[in-house]
């Protein structure tokens, strides 16, 4: 038994090195085939969005979670059961705004970035920037739409990673076609 | 730790990114465009290579690198190990899943076939990389018959 755990763990601790050396690769194309960091932050949102779209609905059927009802409640169940379940950590939510229709995630440690160091020559690049599509995404398939953005980094020098969470407004559902 | 989804929806992510986009148009803009992902395979394959735990110091036989592959390798990625392992022993090799996991969800048949080596580049190149690190240098390219099994043939390359 203790056998078989430690295998599960050694197995997830690889799957999870693959992704990162796979994001690592990754952004280090994209640097080669974009000429300045704000198109290579553009590119990794581009592509976290459309991951994000998928990933929402691996995360419904797998989780008990129902409709959220909030956005507190929307907060609670993406740094306590979607960072968890995918990336191995639990942020810890903070800063709301009055109105409530903002709250920061603080990453004390991001596994995308194990391995990586930021050269000079890319200030501006936004490394993680994959995760800020991926929230989006998810979200407005569930109807919300949001913007994601980092605030803090630890590859900047920053004590922390922040992600900054903000409301934009529900998506209403379609107009069947033809009607305006 | 990062969940194998996470994974598996970048991998589709970059492919869907990298095989169109072609720096450098020529007559060999397929042939590119493969490389790019291969290139990414490659240098991923290099570090797990060196990441994941040898059970003896050196490979002595070029037999115990593919089977390191086929086994530890393929364990780390899949969480499970290739299904077959052949050789003429003069350095030809092929392997063959018969499920390939990048594969499964595309279903199975023929339906998505010509799609597929897209989702195979990345790998190929990811085995060749492993091998890099282990001190054989490579050729590896990959066919699918019939989704989601598929072989990937490697040729050791001697010096």
């Amino acid at each position: 038994m203790s056998r078989q755990a430690n295998r599960g763990t050694e197995s997830k601790k690889m799957s999870s090195e693959l992704f990162t050396l796979t994001y690592g690769a990754l952004v280090t194309q994209l640097c080669k085939d974009y000429e300045n960091d704000e198109d290579v932050n553009k590119q990794l949102d581009r592509m976290g969005y459309n991951i994000g779209v998928r990933l929402i609905e691996d995360f419904l059927a797998r989780s008990n979670v129902g409709r959220c009802h909030d956005f507190r409640e929307t907060a609670d169940v993406i740094a306590k059961v979607a960072f968890k379940m995918y990336l191995g950590i639990t942020p810890s939510i903070t800063n709301w705004s009055p109105a409530g229709d903002e709250f920061s995630l603080i990453l004390e440690n991001n596994p995308l970035v194990d391995f990586v160091e930021l050269p000079d020559n890319h200030s501006a690049l936004i490394y993680s920037n994959l995760l800020c599509g991926v929230l989006r995404g998810a979200l407005e398939m569930v109807q919300m739409a949001v913007e994601a953005k980092f605030v803090q980094d630890t590859l900047k020098g920053d004590g922390v990673t922040e992600i900054r969470m903000r409301f934009i407004r529900r998506i209403e559902d379609n107009l069947p076609a033809g009607e305006e | 730790m990062a969940d194998a989804v996470l994974f598996e929806f970048l991998h589709t992510e970059m492919v869907a990114e990298l095989w169109a986009p072609d720096p450098d148009p020529g007559s060999g803009g397929k042939r590119r465009s493969l490389s790019v992902l291969e290139g990414l395979g490659f240098r991923v394959g290099q570090a797990l290579g060196e990441r994941l735990p040898l059970e003896t110091p050196a490979f002595r036989e070029e037999l115990d690198a593919l089977k390191f592959l086929c086994r530890d390798l393929w364990a780390a990625m899949f969480q499970k190990h290739m299904d077959g392992l052949r050789t003429n022993h003069q350095g030809t090799y092929v392997l063959q899943d018969n499920s390939f996991p990048l594969l499964v969800t595309m279903g199975s048949g023929p339906q998505y076939l010509e799609e597929a080596p897209k989702f195979l580049a990345f790998t190929c190149g990811l085995l060749c990389g492993a091998l890099h690190t282990l001190g054989f240098q490579s050729l590896v390219t990959a066919s699918v018959a019939s989704l989601p099994a598929c072989k990937f043939q490697v040729v050791i390359q001697k010096s």
